[in-house]
């Protein structure tokens, strides 16, 4: 039990079953069982990754589409469970793998900050603390009684982001959401990030912008197809993988 | 094993903020933008029973004497039933996108639903005060015993909701038989006719197998009767209440890693 490091990732591997035709009801299940035709093309999402990420560490997760970051993402928050090869995490992770999670259109922005708040774990009195902060950060007092339905995408990032950092994880896991959003929003989301980083936040952050990944973040992770192509300092890391 | 029983309760009383918040939700958007509002939980039975007293009282008149209130109390019961597991059949499939990114204890939805079907049936009990002093029914002390019947309801109601949820994540099919099944037991259960209307077999079948006839029951004992129901009664509901908790936890809790990869 490796007690120095926040997030250890010994050799996991993620298996997902890739079926060209779902089979989600009793007629096909019971057809392909007799074709036996019922285990589809195994895909393996991550081979055999090791990442060990220490308290208030910045890491960076680089790679192409379809390298596996967010898969590597999810297995961290918890929402996947790893085929092969053990996860340990010690912190309370703040997952911000899309912004708004748990918005629900026909609710007012009010309504829906409680509700995402919900979600994220957070108790009725933070909520109700925090209230007034997650309104002033997301700029949007006058909108707070409009159904959330009626918002542009803008408004939905800007409240969710609002919402996700408004307390200071200990595990902050941000997978590619800032994309959407002004460059005023940017500015804005990047300094929040840096105040939780200070604070001593762990940050796991996957973007495909090099230059903020070498503001942000001391290390990096470069994933190709499912495989640690390189893992160490970004400065580094940033350099070969730019050279493609 | 109690460590991770207390684990797992620890889970549940930290997400209780996130469950009141679901339950919240249903209930506000269950009458939001329209006219009457809360009122139809209590006007849909109402017109149901009207309806249904009209075509069916003067055939029982013999052995039914307050056919209203027999008819309420059935279908008050039998109604929360099907709505809630009727909702909670589609929770998993239907919040995939939140389970997918963020990391939530997905039997909480399941929860959410009965809850809320819960307090939907507690707003149409105004329906049944209403009938009741209509037809000019003596209230009686024993009405105070009826959240007893109400927990059995409950629970047994989670259980089959648990258990929906889960079976529909891998085959779809069963949000369609579903809906025959509850109109069976619908008929199977006798909200509408005297029990005594079934042949003998088919009453002793519905006697011993339909839970749902053990809650109506009692409920008309305490309502109807003024009396408190029989002991056995009351043991066999609870018993099947907590064997169906069980079960539904069982079932889901072996299938819930699953669930993301179906969704």
């Amino acid at each position: 039990m490796n007690n120095d490091y926040q997030i250890s990732i010994d050799n996991v591997s993620m298996r997902f079953n890739l079926a060209n035709q779902k089979v989600d009801n009793l007629k096909e299940y019971v057809i392909k069982l007799i074709k036996k035709e019922l285990f589809f093309k195994e895909f393996m999402a991550l081979t055999d990754v090791n990442l060990h990420v220490r308290k208030g560490e910045s890491w960076a997760i680089v790679g192409r589409n379809g390298a596996g970051k967010s898969t590597l993402l999810k297995l961290i928050c918890g929402i996947l469970k790893p085929y092969s090869g053990t996860i340990q995490v010690n912190g309370n992770v703040a997952p911000l793998l899309e912004l708004g999670a748990g918005f629900d259109g026909r609710m007012t922005a009010r309504e829906n900050i409680y509700l995402n708040g919900a979600v994220l774990g957070y108790s009725k009195g933070f909520m109700q603390e925090k209230f007034n902060e997650i309104v002033s950060f997301s700029e949007l007092q006058d909108f707070l009684d409009v159904p959330l339905i009626n918002y542009s995408s803008g408004m939905r990032a800007r409240l969710g982001f609002a919402v996700a950092t408004i307390v200071h994880p200990e595990i902050l896991i941000v997978d590619e959401v800032l994309a959407v959003g002004d460059a005023k929003f940017q500015v804005k989301c990047e300094t929040r990030m840096q105040e939780l980083l200070s604070g001593g936040t762990t940050l796991l952050y996957v973007s495909h912008s090099i230059a903020q990944v070498k503001r942000l973040c001391q290390n990096a992770l470069w994933l190709d197809q499912g495989h640690v192509v390189m893992s160490g300092l970004s400065e580094d890391v940033c350099k070969e993988y730019e050279k493609l | 094993m109690l460590l991770k029983l207390r684990s797992k309760l620890s889970v549940f009383l930290k997400y209780s903020f996130l469950l009141q918040q679901l339950v919240m939700r249903d209930i506000k958007l269950k009458y939001r933008r329209s006219f009457l509002g809360y009122l139809w939980s209590i006007l849909n039975p109402l017109m149901i029973m009207l309806v249904m007293t009209a075509v069916f009282s003067t055939m029982f008149k013999r052995t039914i004497e307050n056919f209203p209130v027999y008819l309420l109390t059935g279908r008050l019961f039998f109604d929360f039933m099907t709505e809630s597991t009727k909702h909670s059949m589609n929770t998993v499939t239907g919040n995939a996108a939140l389970i997918k990114k963020a990391y939530v204890p997905t039997y909480i939805f399941v929860v959410a639903e009965v809850t809320s079907s819960l307090v939907n049936c507690l707003f149409s009990l105004g329906a049944l005060f209403i009938v009741m002093v209509f037809t000019q029914t003596a209230f009686s002390f024993c009405l105070l015993l009826t959240p007893l019947v109400f927990l059995q309801l409950y629970i047994f109601c989670m259980g089959l909701g648990l258990f929906l949820s889960q079976a529909s994540v891998f085959f779809r099919d069963i949000q369609y038989i579903y809906g025959v099944i509850t109109t069976a037991w619908l008929y199977l259960t006798p909200i509408f006719y005297p029990v005594d209307a079934l042949g003998p077999h088919l009453m002793r079948f519905v006697k011993w197998f339909n839970p749902m006839y053990a809650y109506i029951t009692q409920f008309r004992n305490l309502v109807m009767e003024r009396a408190i129901p029989d002991i056995r009664l009351v043991i066999y509901g609870y018993v099947v209440a907590f064997l169906a908790l069980l079960l539904g936890l069982y079932a889901f809790y072996r299938s819930k890693d699953k669930f993301i990869l179906y969704i």
